[in-house]
């Protein structure tokens, strides 16, 4: 269905992404909240609700963000900043497709290296497949299908991804969102804890929107932003000489 | 038949004129695009190739708007300047991947095509990370042309090439036009263009400031004066047989050197070496003193 020139760009894309110095970079979020989990497990807090707060808090609205900002910013960013893109582009490959096979390559290896991590983490901190591991990994697969689209669109809109996409997920999600009711409405963060909630059923979670709500705004928003992203790609322009 | 046409294009980024109503139109055969550093050739050469729109004006390519449209990678193919490229994959498998980019009914045949054009093969296996400067172009050259395009457009080509590898990759081009495409390459250095015959187009400050036929054109630049300055174990002497040639027009001894006034380039180059040898003086320095681009330019649009 993907075409011979889709399954080229991802191919690519997947060795250049995991090739360069950045990509031992995706695995340390993931890597940190599995530490912090086993510690906590191991030291017995008091708290009862301490697994929802760690897969919750910290694994969906900061592991999560944080490395689907530098996979989804590097995976068409990268080629954007250092010119190799247009070997792609000056092919009469179709811009949608780019978008379409950078996208499935983001979003496949922040399941990988986010989405595993949370559904192993929540079976060490709940004793097994719990209603909230089952509820955080279907999160974190939903944060990784919304964010990367958020993230590659910002890739191919600025040269400044990185620091756009922080300010968003720290600025937005992370002050916004808790201070403005309204800006959770637009927060990605907000989907991935609302679609974990509607299986979990935890109030530590402290979901703010329902299943409903979430899945049909991240739904319009990973639409809106991959047709952002292809359009915006199609009038990709080189820099004169510098004069 | 015109592959490329120009009509009044211009260019600008916010108050800044890049390419000031440029007409053209370029056919089939080698067309060298040639100016200064900051002239405009890129901003050009990117307009043509799709990635930048005009300002104002009409540019088609293989009768085709290039701008907002992918098709016309079909029939064009682009070498750009900058040598970023997917160095960890190996030559072949970087031009087989951009035939498959093309949907070429057999990638494999089309990528061993190219890269015997540019005599590649030896080195189509090893990682382009490995390459010299001349080899990646080389590659790079094979990637534009496995689709067989009849327009290939190359910018700064030879930049960084070694004498060795630019004979080649101008070879490679003169070959390609001989076939009938039309190559547009461009270059601020007037030598490179030597062995290319065929048209050229000189961009001065992104305006048209010479077009046609290279030798005329050559001829103008070459036969202006030039001041050369040269130092040798004995000035006075050579200064005296110098001023015997019809191609020296004037002979002054400084505190640097020797200032000699030539009115042809060419002449002047081959004779002061024979000179001195025939006198057993040792040249220690010959520079040319007026020949940096900006001044060869301004001559040939004061012409």
């Amino acid at each position: 269905m993907f075409g011979v020139q889709g399954r080229v760009i991802a191919a690519i894309t997947v060795r250049a992404t995991m090739g360069r110095k950045r990509a031992f970079l995706f695995a340390i979020p993931g890597v940190v909240l599995l530490m912090v989990t086993v510690a906590l497990r191991l030291g017995h807090p008091e708290q009862a609700s301490w697994p929802a707060a760690i897969l919750g808090v910290f694994g969906l609205s900061v592991v999560m963000p944080l490395t689907a900002l530098i996979i989804g910013t590097s995976v068409l960013g990268a080629e954007i900043d250092d010119g190799s893109a247009v070997h792609l582009l000056a092919t009469p490959v179709r811009r949608p497709v780019v978008i379409a096979a950078k996208y499935m390559v983001a979003t496949a290896l922040t399941m990988a290296f986010v989405a595993v991590p949370e559904l192993v983490a929540g079976v060490i901190a709940t004793g097994g497949a719990t209603r909230l591991a089952l509820g955080v990994f279907t999160g974190a697969l939903a944060g990784s299908v919304i964010y990367n689209a958020v993230f590659i669109m910002i890739s191919v809109v600025t040269t400044r991804a990185i620091a756009v996409g922080l300010l968003y997920a720290l600025i937005w999600e992370g002050v916004l969102g808790n201070l403005v009711p309204g800006a959770r409405l637009l927060s990605v963060g907000q989907y991935s804890l609302g679609i974990a909630n509607s299986i979990a059923h935890d109030p530590s979670l402290n979901a703010a929107l329902t299943l409903s709500t979430a899945v049909v705004m991240g739904a319009l928003v990973t639409a809106v932003a991959l047709v952002i992203a292809a359009r915006r790609l199609a009038s990709f322009s080189l820099k004169g000489e510098p004069a | 038949m015109t592959a490329i046409e120009l009509d009044q294009v211009s260019r600008w980024y916010g108050n800044v004129v890049a390419i000031n109503g440029i007409t053209m139109s370029i056919g089939p055969g080698v067309t060298g695009l040639l100016g200064p550093n900051g002239a405009g050739k890129s901003t050009l050469l990117h307009m043509i190739a799709g990635f930048l729109p005009p300002s104002r004006g009409s540019l088609t390519v293989a009768g085709m708007a290039s701008w907002h449209n992918p098709g016309i990678y079909r029939t064009v193919g682009l070498v750009p300047e900058r040598d970023s490229v997917y160095s960890f994959l190996s030559g072949e498998a970087f031009v087989r991947a951009t035939a498959r980019l093309h949907r070429l009914a057999d990638p494999e045949a089309a990528a061993r095509r190219a890269i015997s054009i540019v005599e590649m093969a030896d080195a189509q296996d090893r990682r382009i990370s490995t390459y010299s400067k001349g080899m990646r172009q080389r590659i790079k050259v094979a990637a534009a042309l496995v689709h067989d395009p009849q327009i290939l457009l190359l910018d700064e080509p030879f930049n960084g090439m070694d004498p060795r590898q630019r004979l080649h990759m101008m070879d490679l081009l003169h070959g390609l036009g001989e076939q009938g495409r039309t190559i547009l390459f461009s270059s601020h250095i007037l030598e490179e263009v030597e062995r290319l015959s065929g048209t050229i187009q000189v961009i001065v400050a992104g305006r048209l400031a010479a077009s046609g036929d290279f030798r005329a054109i050559r001829r103008l630049m070459t036969s202006r004066p030039h001041v050369f300055l040269v130092r040798t174990s004995d000035d006075r002497q050579l200064g005296a047989s110098l001023i015997g040639r019809p191609a020296v027009t004037g002979v002054e001894l400084t505190g640097r050197g020797l200032q000699v006034r030539a009115s042809d380039y060419g002449a002047f180059s081959r004779e002061v070496a024979v000179l001195a040898r025939d006198h057993g003086i040792r040249l220690r320095e010959v520079l040319p003193s007026d020949e940096s681009l900006e001044s060869v330019f301004a001559y040939l649009v004061e012409t």
